[in-house]
């Protein structure tokens, strides 16, 4: 048996509604996929959550592609598991300890073996070590000079002496953020300047910098230009006779922002960390070669000497006290727990294999480069063989009618992101292109990126300079242009920065 | 046997281990790498606590073990003490997870994040009132490095003013309320600007007093944060009043003291729940706005926005410029790689809800404060200190008092601009007339008999000079339904009167609660003790959750 139904009259169902009514079954069908997205002002209407993430997302593909990204030193690829990981605890706040206990155990697990494989001082109660993470190195930099600059002052403060012009020396190769910490932080900065062939401190030159108004000597363990690891042991010992001479108590630092996760693996007899007598503290960025997502650094002191009281705060969540000493309070929680899972699948067979592998790939990538041309191209600026960060950096030495930013250029028409820039001050005159081995960068993709170098000098060597110098040209205006598009300020004229003064380009890290 | 004795799990599971059935197994050939629970191939491997294992384990394991032990933390929804938002829909988890790999510190890769970035920017400014073409901002990691570089900004200033005067520059000082989040001490402390603390009262609202704050600034003020909402209790502390004292007294000295405002909270609040209240740009004498995109930004943990009024409220030697294959970009920002997530996620929002959105959520937010305000009053037991449930004068502010007389004599229910003004927050504490019958009940105990329910309501002490008054706070954000709302009053209304019935109750309390705080201790293990060897007492301050 059926049902009777009525077929309603024409007039009944040719009723149009307004297009906006629509219910578009298809992003784009939709009304509002025919208008302008709200770009500087918020709409006064609501826009439906599926149409405005498809239209977030496709604004973002005019963004790079971060597995191309040759220039920089940041984790782009993470397990599904840990992305999974990540996104459950999206929701949660990284500081509300009393609220995410397990939150809080975590970071102390990380702090914890990252201080052992820095071989902190955990013999006894009086020597334990103590860290924190940050949102990257700059954070952990800035809290570093912080607490050495409160430590200087209350030393001088106690001998009677002045505590005006504080100072921090350190290699002119250093990462932006040791500018800015001395800047923001008002401590002088004294630098060693680099020289042709000499890119990392001369132990003995960068400890004669020291003086009474020290607070810290800063030591790279992987500079960002090409690779290289100061030689820290040596600065403290040298260290120690200069302290003894002016009867100082200076320490040193070491931003292992790059090499913190890549030495104690692929060099685990190299003298850099806590088993250097003078190292007071380091930080290293979890979010480089400690295989996380970009949002994590972590900065650990020798001991608590090191951290003067006034710097710490007691803060009380519902009656458990914390001490903190962070610039950042509330914050993402994702990334340290990102990192604490690469700590515990990895473990230190996966870490040591996987910097292994990438050792590999930039000794080949090295060796590939410098055959060009029949090695009469390029000239090798890196260390090779583990003896400083898996990159390549390389220069043209043979005489030609392009540079090395038309390399960059052409190499980026293929997709490839390889930076150009010049020395750090005082060899500014040279300039270099670099390609950080990271580790979603295998042999395979290095094959692929070796014969697209090889097409662009090829290409290059086959174009009248006149073309070059008018692509350079156009390059340059169009930079001009697009930050104008985009409002961004562009009128400042500083001229208190390295950059400003000697036209220092800062790497990417 | 000592009922108090602690028993150290670590090393009871070490001795538990020593079993000589164990000392059989050979701990090197362990396999694990198929199953999810290592636990189902061998129950004495340990997890990694203190040292990075020497071989790891597979992804598939490292995934169960980690997302084990994060169900051990509190659910984020339960979670009535912070303003950082906890939810967001499916399509922005998605859209945040696909760019989870971008580094916001790479400008010159990723130029689409960048532009969403300066979009964000530009909706803020529009949003208060910044003068257009001339506001700079950037986004932060939170409102912490926010006011960070506000504070700094504004030493900065008063130094070169001061040295181009050829005065000293040795003594700055920053004038803010005691209700301060614990970020605007750090700045003070951290930079080495005195801070002086203005005491609250309650006839000031528990929050900064413009005519009492008036009287600490001098010739060394860097500048003076006020705060739109006061986490205590919610409160706004009037922007407008302090502006007008200080152009009162640059009249009166000559000397001019700009405002910086911290709308960590309010900064997403007021313009949508109240657009015609002045506090921001439209006020010359602010300099500087921050506010916390996980806040009422509606976007999760990890997000600040800072924006100045214009370029010369920003000392060139704060900003760097950075090169970069041809292009310039100019940074002013304590961090430098983070995630671009974040800033993608407040995009998002900002498209998806629009003006409309943002104010239904935040009208919503409110009522449902208002709801509960109301109920713990009507119950007598408690007196609300927060004031978003009390219906504005009817001869206040023209325009809503006419608009509410027509209306008769109910406000309209869904209407913020018909009450008292303040962040969607409910402060609350024991009335006079309970204390004095109920003596032997505490208030801290309501806290740990919500918590064991699973609700998280912090009690806590107000600031100085008021700090021997504590008070229960409740965070009405968007997940925080109505529904959500009737079960914990339920529970806080039962709670309350199983204390009150029976006084063996109250004592079973007494000793409960002690054991409670020392299992707070103990559950961070042995960093919190290495941590407390340094606990400075000097330096005890009671920070708010945020």
């Amino acid at each position: 048996m059926g049902f009777l139904s009525t077929v309603p009259a024409t007039e009944r169902t040719d009723a149009h509604p307004d297009h906006d009514h629509y219910v578009s079954t298809t992003v784009y069908g939709s009304a509002l996929a025919a208008e302008e997205i709200p770009r500087f002002e918020m709409a006064e209407e609501e826009m439906p959550a599926r149409l405005a993430a498809r239209f977030v997302h496709d604004e973002l593909l005019m963004d790079g592609n971060p597995a191309l990204n040759l220039a920089s030193f940041v984790t782009t690829y993470m397990e599904e598991e840990a992305e999974k990981l990540m996104v459950d605890n999206l929701s949660k706040n990284f500081i509300d300890v009393e609220e995410y206990p397990a939150l809080g155990e975590i970071e102390s697990r990380c702090v914890n073996m990252i201080a052992r494989l820095f071989n902190a001082p955990l013999h006894d109660k009086d020597s334990e070590a103590l860290g924190v993470s940050t949102i990257g190195s700059s954070e952990a930099i800035i809290l570093s000079v912080l607490a050495a600059k409160k430590r200087w002052q209350n030393a001088r403060r106690a001998a009677g002496k002045s505590t005006e012009h504080p100072n921090i020396v350190m290699n002119a190769a250093v990462q932006v953020c040791w500018e800015k910490a001395a800047r923001y932080l008002e401590v002088d900065e004294k630098y060693w300047y680099c020289r042709p062939g000499q890119y990392l401190a001369d132990p003995k030159e960068i400890i004669d910098l020291v003086d009474e108004n020290t607070i810290l000597v800063c030591g790279i363990l992987g500079s960002t230009y090409t690779g290289g690891y100061e030689d820290i042991a040596k600065m403290s010992d040298l260290l120690e006779e200069r302290n003894k001479k002016l009867g100082t108590d200076v320490w040193i630092h070491v931003d292992a922002a790059s090499g913190g996760f890549v030495a104690p693996f692929v060099r685990p007899d190299l003298l850099w960390d806590f088993r250097v007598p003078r190292v007071c503290s380091i930080n290293a960025s979890g979010h480089k070669y400690g295989l996380a997502y970009a949002g994590v650094g972590w900065a650990v002191w020798r001991n608590t000497d090191f951290l003067p009281r006034e710097i710490l705060f007691t803060v009380n969540y519902l009656g458990s006290p914390q001490v903190s000493f962070t610039l950042n309070f509330s914050k993402s929680a994702v990334q340290v727990i990102g990192q604490y899972y690469q700590f515990l699948r990895l473990g230190k067979a996966g870490y040591r294999a996987i910097m292994t592998n990438l050792q590999k790939t930039a000794d080949y990538l090295a060796e590939q480069v410098v055959r060009i041309a029949d090695g009469n191209m390029f000239e090798l600026m890196c260390a090779m063989e583990g003896q400083g960060l898996p990159l390549v950096a390389w220069r043209i030495k043979a005489n030609k009618h392009y540079d090395e930013f038309a390399i960059a250029r052409h190499l980026r028409s293929r997709g490839w992101i390889v930076p150009a820039y010049t020395m750090a001050p005082h060899a500014e005159q040279i300039k270099l292109l670099r390609v950080v081995v990271r580790e979603d960068f295998s042999r395979h993709r290095c094959e692929v990126f070796v014969r697209d170098l090889k097409d662009a000098v090829d290409f290059l060597d086959k174009t009248p300079s006149e073309i070059i110098q008018h692509l350079a040209k156009a390059h340059k205006d169009n930079a001009k242009q697009q930050a104008h598009r985009s409002a961004k300020v562009t009128h400042h004229h500083e001229n208190k920065s390295l950059q400003a003064k000697h036209g220092k380009t800062h790497g990417v890290c | 046997m000592a009922l108090s004795k602690h028993i150290d799990p670590a090393s009871l599971l070490a001795a538990a281990r020593a079993h000589p059935h164990h000392r059989l197994i050979h701990r090197e050939h362990r396999d694990i790498h198929e199953g999810s629970y290592a636990s189902r191939f061998e129950a004495d491997m340990e997890v990694p606590k203190f040292k990075i294992p020497q071989t790891g384990v597979s992804s598939k394991a490292a995934y169960q073990i980690i997302h084990d032990e994060m169900d051990l933390d509190g659910s984020p929804l339960l979670n009535f003490a912070s303003f950082v938002h906890t939810w967001m829909p499916e399509e922005a988890n998605k859209l945040m997870m696909e760019n989870m790999n971008k580094n916001f510190a790479d400008q010159d890769e990723y130029p689409a994040t960048q532009a969403i970035h300066t979009r964000c920017i530009s909706m803020l400014g529009d949003l208060w009132h910044a003068p257009k073409g001339e506001a700079i901002g950037t986004a932060t990691t939170g409102s912490s490095e926010a006011i960070m570089l506000g504070g700094m900004a504004m030493k900065r200033r008063w130094q070169n003013k001061r040295k181009e005067q050829g005065k000293s520059t040795q003594a700055p000082n920053i004038v803010f309320g005691a209700n301060a989040q614990v970020a605007l001490e750090k700045f003070a402390r951290y930079w080495e600007v005195e801070a002086r603390l203005v005491p609250v009262t309650e006839e000031g609202n528990y929050c900064l007093d413009p005519h009492d704050a008036i009287k600490y600034v001098d010739e060394n003020t860097i500048g003076v944060m006020v705060i739109l909402g006061s986490t205590y209790t919610g409160h706004f502390e009037p922007v407008s009043l302090m502006a007008e004292l200080l152009d009162e007294y640059e009249k009166k000295t000559g000397i001019d003291v700009p405002i910086h405002v911290d709308g960590a909270s309010g900064g997403f609040v007021a313009p949508f729940a109240y657009p015609s209240y002045k506090w921001s740009f439209d006020i010359p004498r602010v300099c500087s706005i921050n506010t916390s995109g996980h806040k009422f930004g509606l976007v999760y943990a990890g997000l600040g926005w800072i924006l100045w009024r214009n370029e010369a409220m920003l000392p060139k030697e704060l900003i760097f410029e950075l090169h970069y294959l041809g292009s310039t970009e100019y940074t002013y920002t304590l961090n430098f790689s983070r995630p671009s997530a974040p800033i993608i996620g407040q995009y998002f929002n900002l498209l998806n809800l629009g003006f409309e959105g943002y104010r239904r959520i935040i009208q919503a937010d409110l009522k449902n404060a208002r709801l509960l305000a109301n109920a713990l009053e009507l119950s007598g037991y408690f007196k609300v200190l927060s004031n978003i449930h009390v219906p504005l004068p009817k001869t206040a502010e023209g325009l809503v008092g006419a608009a509410q007389k027509a209306v008769g004599a109910v406000p309209d229910p869904d209407d913020a601009e018909a009450y008292m003004k303040g962040l969607p927050v409910v402060s609350f504490r024991f009335a006079d007339e309970f204390k004095k019958q109920y003596p032997y009940v505490k208030q801290v105990w309501i806290q740990s008999l919500l918590r064991n329910k699973g609700w998280i309501v912090p009690n806590y002490n107000l600031p100085p000079a008021l700090s021997d008054v504590e008070i229960l706070r409740i965070v009405v954000r968007e997940s925080v339904s109505g529904d959500l709302i009737e079960r914990v009053l339920a529970d806080l209304l039962e709670i309350t009167e199983s204390l009150m019935s029976n006084p063996d109750v109250s004592m079973l309390m007494a000793a409960f609660s002690g054991q409670l705080s020392l299992r707070a201790e103990a559950h961070n293990g042995r960093v919190t003790k290495a941590k407390d060897d340094v606990t400075p007492s000097n330096t005890h301050t009671y920070a708010r959750e945020c």
